[in-house]
């Protein structure tokens, strides 16, 4: 039953996409969103199914891809995954029908949409290494045309598009290397052929198979050091796109790491996965520190989603951690934190993704020093990016919150340990996913508290109004999950540790509680979100009520105080760089942003400045130090090698006849 | 953990927890008030007189700046649920917890993060070039305290192998060797570091200044008057008195209620209120002779408070 489900959903988003291609402009984006979001439905149907029962649904056929076949198995590791993805699909998908702009109602893009959201259904469903290479290409090929959609009308979505189409591809290549090494070293190219298999293979082709395998995962996941193309390309993606790039396509790259190191190979040595926990640390430090000092709204969005990614890596090292230190119990808590956190982090980013694609809208602009007072303008999306930013600082009572915390219990919980790499990895762990914290709120204070409060910052800011009701539809159903899920989280956490059971294959009992409180059992540590939740809002109640009691008259409006001025113009506002500013000053040495202060002074007299020009900029030290040397070093490779080929046929003709000369020699 | 203490006092504990510190905060604002001005030769006003200013503000009109939202008015009653929610939950009178099974290290932490989060998004909303300015410097001050604020109550918990309070304190009171440990002691200093940081006192931040270019705290509440202003300063003298009351509840937890009955609570209650009282002494004698940081020097000093909290877990896991 599930299968058809999951077969129906693929069918129905292959007739929105050729809908896409045929409809007439007037009905194409309605017509198509609309049979998307059904293929959601269906693909949410069928994973929640199952879900519950933990039967596995079975597709195959052998018409669709030619000698190796099409086969499918969607198990609740899967289905979690798809259940994310159609949630978010969804949303996009609703947010869609008030969207315009970015190109994204044309022909190519109407039929291309529909296809990537169909991919990100069926990804984790995939049960042999062709199939998912094939719809694993299919998504990165289909989310690379999306991005391209805009490219005629600003350049800087052309160099998008090349660090994407590049990065993707490496990843891609390093992908086929590692499943194709273990597929014809167990030989068989099933799933669950290779994970019955892999046990007896030799240690060197299962860590290489693994350390290719978390390359090419971790660069579609954005995981530094492999995430420089994310901070360019999700900004640069229309607004539903973005969205489903950063909150269901990232989730794709941990569900691969986990399905290959716990799943495929069962676990490995405790390198690999301190290997892991450094790759999140350091993912998870650079993406907040470069969110917290960026003043564009969707890059600071972007490179957010590399920090969370890292927090979900360092929930996957520590329990890969657990269990090859004979912790099992805890490695299930510490698996299940990660995969809490990427469903939280699927909704709180994909609601911030949507909102922040109408502020653009509405704007024109996603340069935060550009925005200011949009709370007033735009009531509903404002507070739905407040939601969003309050949950992805990790505040209660919001679902941001429970992951954090359980993840953070994970961690603790590993600690009196004789064990010396847990008793390194451990406090280090928490003092990253401290530093993140902070940081974090320091971000979305400043992406609320500059982009909607205070004063608009420019005209078009000023002039913003309220958009089409569906894309704030879109983005509210993922902002009620987010305040719905923090109050309670046990709707969701059975799910997600049943995920964590089928993957690594333990079968202990729960080793959380369920109930109105989430806690561990077998050692202790209980949250009981709701009811923190109920007291807050009590408390506040309380308080304000008091106020009403003490209050005489209306509250007066006032002028700001403007230092003696009369008039408090924008221009005196903070800005997000200026806000920024004290932080990037810390870190100076790591972010090494570049200064540059240009004084002209009049004829007359070099005592008098005319006009000063001060231009600040940061960019990515891996692109600056990594990325672009290499990048030189090829080109000039290149230019070495285009003086062999110089165009004469008659060189051609030897080179064909040295060819054909050494291989005789080499064979005979 | 579930406490098998009656419901009806468990209540009346969190009841008489929140009142003291709803009283004791303002209080303890003006203890400190009088010994810094007795130790720089002036009288001083009463100690009373913060709790005379509250009632002078809640007299008066409420205002609001022109661009603000309703961000601006919720911020203050954000700031005080939360210390109101902290001083409900936490153990600070009585162990066997008011609401124990919620009394997390990590989760009053994240509460505490709430206020101040809200109070910076209440400054930003007044539009003016001193909101940004406090919430900017408030906020970065706050991220670097974070570590090393989670690392100590990590070493904290470590012995106790968990981060409930109450787990903590009773541990603490059955093993008092875990308190002279130098894991705990390394903490100690860690935490007090993160106390003045996080409630904005010398030397990170002047309480009492209102110099544009060095104000972090009172730049950010500048638009607030009335009932508002009342709120904004009731919130963080709770905070600093409930922080003082972790403190001591954490490192000499000697004295505090172990049983539900009026005898043990009233003892609770009065040593408490004395750990504070002492705690607020020291630390106004220690104001009066520190002069206010550069701002850029303050990331040092968390620094500084990261690596020993760093040390305290390494030296609890060694020397257990």
């Amino acid at each position: 039953m599930t299968g058809t489900l999951l077969e129906v959903a693929a069918l129905v988003g292959l007739a929105a996409s050729a809908v896409g291609a045929t409809a007439p402009e007037k009905i194409r984006t309605q017509l198509s969103s609309l049979l998307t979001a059904a293929a959601c439905g269906c693909g949410l149907v069928a994973a929640v199914e199952v879900i519950r029962t933990g039967h596995q649904a079975v597709v195959s056929t052998d018409r669709l891809l030619p000698l190796s076949g099409f086969s499918m198995a969607l198990d609740r590791f899967g289905a979690l995954f798809v259940v994310v993805g159609a949630v978010v699909g969804f949303c996009a998908m609703v947010f869609r029908l008030g969207y315009d702009g970015h190109g994204l109602s044309s022909r190519t893009a109407s039929s291309v949409l529909p296809l990537f959201v169909t991919t990100l259904l069926l990804v984790p469903a995939a049960a042999t290494v062709t199939t998912f290479l094939f719809l694993w290409e299919l998504m990165a090929i289909t989310s690379l045309l999306l991005v391209l959609v805009d490219h005629r009308r600003r350049p800087e979505v052309q160099v998008a598009g090349q660090w994407y189409a590049v990065m993707t591809q490496l990843g891609a290549a390093a992908l086929l290397l590692g499943l194709v090494l273990l597929a014809a070293r167990t030989g068989s190219q099933s799933f669950a052929a290779i994970a019955a298999g892999s046990e007896h293979l030799p240690a060197w082709v299962r860590s290489s198979a693994f350390v290719l395998v978390v390359m090419g995962f971790g660069s579609k996941a954005g995981m530094v050091p492999l995430h420089v193309w994310l901070p360019r390309a999700h900004p640069e993606a229309p607004g539903p796109v973005s969205a489903l790039m950063s909150a269901a396509m990232v989730n794709l790259g941990i569900y691969g790491i986990v399905r290959v190191g716990d799943g495929l190979l069962g676990g490995g040595p405790a390198w690999w996965w301190l290997m892991v926990m450094a790759l999140g640390a350091l993912s998870a430090l650079f993406g907040s520190l470069h969110s917290a000092t960026s003043a564009d709204l969707k890059r600071l969005l972007a490179y957010s989603t590399t920090d969370n990614v890292g927090l979900m890596l360092l929930g996957v090292g520590a329990s890969g951690l657990f269990a090859s230190t004979g912790h099992p119990a805890l490695a299930l808590v510490a698996l299940a934190a990660a995969l809490l956190h990427m469903v939280f982090h699927a909704i709180f980013k994909g609601s911030l993704f949507l909102s922040a694609s109408s502020i653009q809208q509405a704007t024109g602009s996603r340069d935060l020093d550009q925005l200011g007072g949009l709370l007033r303008r735009m009531p509903v999306t404002g507070s739905l990016f407040i939601v969003g930013g309050l949950t992805i600082a990790a505040l209660p009572p919001l679902c941001g919150f429970v992951s954090e915390w359980l993840l953070l219990q994970a961690m603790l919980h590993g600690l009196p340990s004789s064990n010396p790499a847990l008793a390194i990895a451990m406090p280090i762990g928490v003092g990253v996913l401290a530093l993140t914290g902070g940081l974090t709120a320091l971000t979305f204070v400043k992406a609320i508290g500059i982009g909607l409060l205070g004063q608009p910052r420019s005209e078009p800011a000023a002039r913003a109004g309220e958009v089409h009701r569906s894309m704030w539809v879109g983005a509210g159903i993922l902002a009620t999950l987010c305040l719905a899920f923090g109050v309670a989280p046990y709707l969701v956490i059975p799910s997600v540790l049943d995920a964590a059971r089928t993957v690594t294959g333990v079968r202990l009992p729960d080793p959380l509680t369920r109930g109105w409180q989430v806690g561990l059992s077998g050692v202790s540590g209980v949250l009981a979100p709701g009811l923190l939740a109920l007291g807050l809002l009590v408390a506040v109640t309380l308080v304000a009520g008091a106020r009403r009691l003490l209050q005489r008259g209306a509250v007066r409006r006032t002028e700001a105080w403007g230092c003696g001025r009369e008039l408090l113009t924008p221009r005196m506002e903070y800005t997000a760089t200026s806000f920024g500013e004290p932080l990037s000053r810390v870190f100076e040495d790591v972010l090494s942003p570049a200064h540059d202060l240009d004084v002209s002074h009049i004829a007359e007299s070099n005592y008098y400045v005319e006009a000063a020009t001060f231009h600040t900029s940061l960019d990515d030290a891996f692109e600056r130090h990594l990325y672009r040397p290499t990048a030189a070093g090829l080109r000039r490779w290149g230019a070495i090698a285009r003086l062999v080929p110089n165009g004469s046929i008659h060189r051609y003709l030897a080179f064909g006849l040295v060819a054909l000369v050494v291989v005789l020699v080499v064979v005979g | 953990m579930r406490t098998n203490w009656p419901i009806v006092s468990v209540a009346a504990i969190s009841l008489l927890q929140v009142l003291t510190a709803l009283l004791g905060g303002p209080l303890l604002i003006g203890l400190m008030r009088k010994v810094r001005c007795r130790l720089e030769g002036r009288v001083g006003p009463p100690i009373r007189q913060p709790l005379l200013d509250l009632r002078k503000l809640a007299r008066r009109e409420r205002t609001r700046p022109d661009q603000a939202s309703w961000i601006f008015p919720l911020a203050p009653l954000v700031l005080v649920a939360t210390t109101l929610v902290i001083a409900a939950i936490a153990p600070l009178l009585a162990s066997g917890p008011a609401f124990g099974w919620s009394a997390d290290l990590f989760a009053i932490v994240y509460l505490l993060l709430l206020g101040s989060v809200a109070l910076a998004l209440g400054a930003l909303d007044t539009g003016t070039a001193f909101g940004g300015m406090g919430a900017s410097r408030a906020m970065t001050i706050g991220a670097l305290a974070e570590p090393a604020l989670l690392v100590a109550v990590l070493a904290l918990s470590v012995p106790a192998h968990s981060s409930n309070l109450p787990i903590i304190i009773t541990g603490s009171l059955s093993h008092p060797l875990w308190l002279a440990t130098p894991g705990r002691l390394l903490a100690l200093v860690a935490f007090m570091i993160v106390i003045v940081a996080e409630s904005g006192r010398l030397p990170v931040d002047n309480p009492s200044t209102h110099l544009e270019l060095t104000m972090i705290h009172e730049a950010m509440v500048l638009e607030y008057a009335g009932p508002d202003l009342a709120l904004v300063k009731l919130g963080e003298s709770m905070r600093l008195a409930v922080l003082f009351a972790l403190f001591a509840d954490l490192f000499v937890p000697w004295g505090i209620a172990t049983a539900p009955g009026p005898g043990h609570l009233a003892l609770g209650l009065v040593t408490t209120v004395a750990k504070v009282a002492v705690l607020g002494v020291g630390l106004a004698a220690f104001e009066v002779g520190v002069a206010k940081l550069r701002l850029f020097r303050v990331p040092e000093l968390m620094a500084g408070a990261f690596v020993l909290s760093v040390l305290a877990v390494i030296s609890a896991l060694v020397m257990p």
